[in-house]
């Protein structure tokens, strides 16, 4: 059994296909292609292959001793994603959405991207496939994240900055989508996230499933038994519906998704779309957004870029109706703190979205029994938010 | 007969778009009568929504300015109350899903009625997703107007079967706005949309000139200009009417032949 429910492209009510008439035909083609090739054996020995060659999967189910001494409660196994190239979750994704678009005869692939990991994993995955790149990017998100900009450019992406809106993630999925009506003769969407219009949340949680798949072995193998708490952070929720995905029928694997409270749920400054949105249709999909009483999008805000999104993808809003996942909220203080508890305890610097995940188990590791186990996704590395940690607190860098 | 169908009773209709509350909602009022006295056949109201994804710069300009200016869902329909009592033009409003689905498409669409609106167009809503509001719209008389596009192909025909009020052509891949020069082969696809019905087929998207909207009329029951009115509206502002009547009439002329 999976959470999809009997109608196609649904889960419950969420998903659908909301998107102009335009791109009708080319997603049609596009779920005919992926319903295709996920049985095509070369196709999946060739991505095998690059998931095990170049991307270093599978990545580390590592036991985090110190973490777990120092809070006495569940053992704390963390899923190493920061380990993959490109340094995130993203990798796994791309690679599969890449290779399909190349199998399709597609030769350009477009893509959004926050914080940019997205972008960065896309324009390598091209750079490799041989596909040309173009990136949408927030013009805010463009000058927080030079760098990365920078690194997508090295790899041969042109990137756009996104100057309409709120010039965020939200924007930079508005401009992609509009790129896409068009030319869609020669591209693909590679979208980052398990949102928008189906077929991408199937595709998206079918790529990242891999993680659950991997983790669930790991910790047989390692404890002879399935953990009891999996938690990962959500924005669109890419990583934690990859995270939970192989956990969802084993009924006493609590699930829990962390979501960017930025400076509070009961301020305007945050991104919990589970806590504080309601039912809406959107990017082509119809799912929970943060809107206002007249159902226009609302800005929302994280100290996390990859977490600064209005909505959720529609297989977490339906695994958080039903009750089988449960979402939790996460302050930029909490989050940094935990950012910063890790590095000392453990001597890893994880992404900041990665910290909302980590400041849960911070939480809850101690209410539980010492021989209870908990998974958590560190989705991706940290380099990326030494700047904006430091600027948090106060500390001047002079790079 | 429906308003809508009288537009395109024995002539080749103009439609014209613009956002409302662009720049505000008196001059909305204003700016409908101004383009239905000048000839306009048909009006499509835009209903701002913060993120239309269908809109290329100028009309997503528009719909930024219509909420910054305090444009309401609610204050929409109390505008077009009052176009109502002056004018019988068709009114049309195209707006995204997400404004609809929040107001409850129940009570939506029978405040379209009570106010006098004729359809609804609703770019992120195709044919496999119409199916959630036209029964509701049909209870109201209120015809959902559907799209085809470039790329629809053998889509034609199941979409123009179902259609209502008249058929929205979509000249052009990408988004809204004024294009030089328009290559798709339109005649085909109106020809194919003519052998599976007799609701009007009307062309939009990157139409702004005369000589555009005479040749489409030569083959399509009517041209559809959104963005060259809005670049109208956001260059004169509130002293757009003059420019928006000799323009209307000027396409209005073009579409006669």
């Amino acid at each position: 059994m999976t959470s999809e429910s009997i109608k196609k492209g649904r889960f419950g009510e969420y998903g659908g296909q909301y998107i102009p008439e335009t791109l009708m035909n080319e997603i049609k083609k596009l779920e005919e292609a992926y319903e295709f090739y996920k049985e095509d054996e070369e196709f999946n020995g060739e991505l095998d292959t690059l998931l095990k060659e170049y991307a270093g999967r599978p990545s580390l189910l590592y036991y985090a001793e110190k973490m777990t001494k120092d809070l006495g409660g569940a053992k704390i196994y963390l899923k190493r994603e920061d380990l993959n190239h490109t340094g995130s979750h993203k990798i796994n994704n791309v690679l599969g959405q890449v290779l399909l678009a190349k199998k399709m005869g597609k030769t350009r692939v477009i893509a959004e991207t926050g914080a940019g990991q997205h972008g960065v994993a896309t324009a390598t995955a091209a750079a490799l496939l041989g596909l040309e790149c173009e990136i949408y990017m927030g013009k805010t998100d463009t000058e927080r994240q030079a760098l990365n900009v920078y690194r997508m450019e090295l790899l041969g992406a042109k990137v756009h900055p996104v100057t309409s809106g709120t010039m965020t993630l939200k924007d930079a999925v508005n401009e992609a989508m509009r790129e896409w009506t068009n030319r869609v003769n020669d591209t693909l969407y590679v979208l980052g996230s398990v949102m928008g219009p189906h077929p991408f949340p199937m595709i998206v949680r079918d790529f990242q499933s891999v993680i659950s798949r991997e983790a669930r072995e790991q910790i047989l193998e390692k404890e002879n038994k399935l953990p009891d708490a999996v938690v990962a952070c959500v924005g669109g929720g890419s990583n934690s519906m990859g995270m939970f995905y192989h956990f969802i029928n084993d009924e006493n694997v609590k699930l829990i998704g962390c979501e960017a409270a930025g400076k509070g749920i009961d301020t305007d400054m945050h991104a919990a779309t589970i806590a504080k949105g309601s039912v809406g249709v959107f990017h082509g999909m119809k799912s929970l957004f943060c809107q206002n009483e007249e159902g226009q999008i609302a800005p929302v805000y994280s100290i996390s870029a990859g977490l600064d999104y209005p909505g959720i993808g529609p297989e977490h809003a339906y695994l958080h109706d039903i009750g089988r996942a449960q979402y939790v909220s996460i302050t930029d203080e909490e989050a940094v703190s935990a950012f910063e508890y890790i590095a000392k305890t453990e001597g890893i610097i994880c992404a900041i979205e990665s910290a909302h995940a980590v400041a849960e188990v911070i939480k809850l590791a101690p209410t539980m029994e010492k021989d209870q186990i908990i998974i958590v996704c560190l989705s991706g590395r940290g380099d990326k938010d030494v700047a904006a940690i430091a600027r948090y607190r106060g500390v001047d860098l002079h790079e | 007969m429906s308003r809508i169908n009288k537009a395109f009773e024995n002539k080749k209709a103009f439609i014209g778009f613009l956002t409302a509350g662009d720049p505000n909602l008196d001059k909305t009022e204003e700016y409908v009568l101004k383009m239905a006295e000048a000839g306009a056949d048909l009006i499509e109201l835009g209903i701002p929504f913060s993120d239309p994804i269908a809109e290329g710069i100028v009309i997503q300009e528009a719909n930024i300015r219509a909420l910054s200016a305090g444009t309401t869902v609610e204050k929409v329909f109390a505008t077009v109350k009052k176009i109502r009592q002056k004018t019988d033009v068709p009114l049309v409003f195209l707006t995204y899903l997400n404004p609809v689905f929040h107001y409850g498409y129940d009570g939506f669409l029978k405040k379209c009625q009570e106010c006098g609106i004729d359809g609804l167009i609703i770019p992120d809503m195709p044919y496999e997703e119409k199916g959630e509001i036209t029964d509701i719209a049909q209870k109201y008389d209120i015809d959902i107007i559907s799209m085809i596009a470039p790329t629809s192909e053998e889509r034609i025909g199941k979409i123009a079967e179902t259609a209502k009020g008249f058929v929205y052509v979509v000249s052009s891949m990408g988004v809204t706005g004024v294009r030089q020069e328009i290559k798709t082969d339109l005649e085909s696809i109106v020809e194919v949309i003519k052998k599976h019905t007799g609701t009007p087929a009307a062309i939009g998207f990157g139409i702004s000139k005369p000589e555009q909207a005479e040749h489409f009329s030569k083959f399509a029951d009517g041209v559809i200009v959104g963005s060259a009115i809005v670049k109208i509206i956001a260059e004169y502002g509130e002293n757009a009417g003059d420019e928006l009547t000799a323009y209307v009439r000027s396409m209005k002329e073009a579409v006669r032949g």
